[in-house]
């Protein structure tokens, strides 16, 4: 088959890895230089096959999910640098407004992700025990958990819009009422800069949590069917959207804080 | 047979370390709730900073991981600081009203 440059077909594995335990495809058909990585103990089941070996493929596998959150890193950076600057600017304005989030939902929320990171790290666990229903199960929690997070998350967003906390033209302070004040400058923007970074960061984080919600929701299936529970190459998939979930925790591990516990 | 390409860490390595990152977290709420003037924000982000590394050594596995991996890590981290940085040196350097 061609193979297509970037991590996905390496660790994705499912058009790469042999099915079943076929030896004739051990054999080198193409080029007799093939015949000098032909060692006994790498059996080329346990790796697709442009790797030489199923280390060599985890480390692709790896330093590529890796780049990619890298780019993240530096996407969510730039966003709260911005943050950091408006913060120091509008000093007051962002203390007050800050008291309007509710800490007791926004901690709660901080929880339940570190719970889904746990049951990620245990659901990688399982896949490289080769343990199938134990990994389905896992990933079912983490996904619960996942959702959980999102309608925490809705429910803060309903109190806010019915508030007209919603960074639109319709923006009104009059209605602080976790911080039980009324806003007392005349200039209503600062407070909206506030929401509108609010909404901003913990927006497009709600969205990375869809798509990691949406990537579980993938793997149970071909989960549940065996096919990350399969030789040593077979949690590499697993591994990788492991690496992903836990990112977008660590997002929120910075987001929580800085959002809803900087107000001094 | 062979090795395993990734490594396997134990069941109580990540228990330990869940407990530590809720232990932190309720650290980082009770923290906030005293008012230390600027050693509030220190203290925050040192709490989260060391959450998000107990994150990434150990469930992310980049403690068990190849040096590559730790230079693709770090290079997130390292690239991070330099924008935020000079970013920052930046707009700190201007005479804004505070």
């Amino acid at each position: 088959m061609v193979s297509s440059p970037g991590f996905r077909v390496s660790s994705f594995g499912f058009s790469g890895m042999n099915r079943g335990c076929n030896m004739e495809s051990a054999l080198p058909h193409n080029s007799e230089h093939e015949t000098r990585n032909l060692k006994p103990e790498t059996l080329s089941h346990d790796h697709a096959h442009q790797f030489d070996d199923a280390f060599q493929q985890h480390e692709a596998a790896s330093l590529g999910m890796w780049m990619f959150l890298v780019t993240e890193i530096m996407f969510f950076g730039g966003a709260l640098t911005a943050y950091v600057v408006y913060r120091f600017y509008f000093g007051r304005a962002f203390i007050q407004t800050g008291k309007e989030l509710n800490v007791v939902l926004g901690g709660i929320n901080t929880g339940v992700l570190l719970c889904s990171s746990l049951s990620m790290a245990l659901a990688v666990n399982a896949a490289q025990l080769g343990r199938r229903k134990v990994l389905v199960g896992f990933l079912a929690i983490t996904i619960v958990l996942g959702c959980a997070f999102l309608s925490i998350k809705g429910y803060e967003y309903a109190h806010k819009v019915h508030d007209r906390h919603l960074p639109t033209p319709a923006f009104s302070v009059g209605h602080f009422h976790y911080a039980g004040f009324a806003y007392d400058a005349p200039d209503p923007n600062p407070p909206r800069m506030f929401f509108t970074f609010y909404f901003v960061l913990t927006g497009i984080h709600a969205l990375h949590m869809i798509v990691g919600v949406c990537l579980m929701l993938s793997l149970l299936r071909p989960a549940w069917r065996g096919k990350f529970t399969r030789g040593l190459s077979g949690a590499n998939f697993i591994e990788m959207a492991g690496l992903y979930w836990h990112f977008v925790d660590i997002v929120w591990i910075f987001l929580f804080p800085i959002l809803y516990l900087s107000h001094h | 047979m062979t090795e395993r390409p990734g490594h396997i860490v134990p069941l109580t390595t990540y228990l330990g370390v869940f407990a530590s990152l809720m232990v932190l977290l309720i650290a980082t709420i009770f923290a906030a709730r005293v008012d230390l003037g600027w050693l509030n924000a220190v203290i925050m982000i040192a709490i989260a900073g060391v959450k998000a590394l107990l994150v990434v050594l150990f469930f992310m596995h980049v403690k068990y991981g190849s040096r590559t991996t730790w230079v693709f890590a770090g290079a997130g981290l390292l690239w991070l600081m330099i924008l935020m940085g000079l970013t920052l040196t930046d707009y700190f350097s201007r005479p804004w009203p505070m």
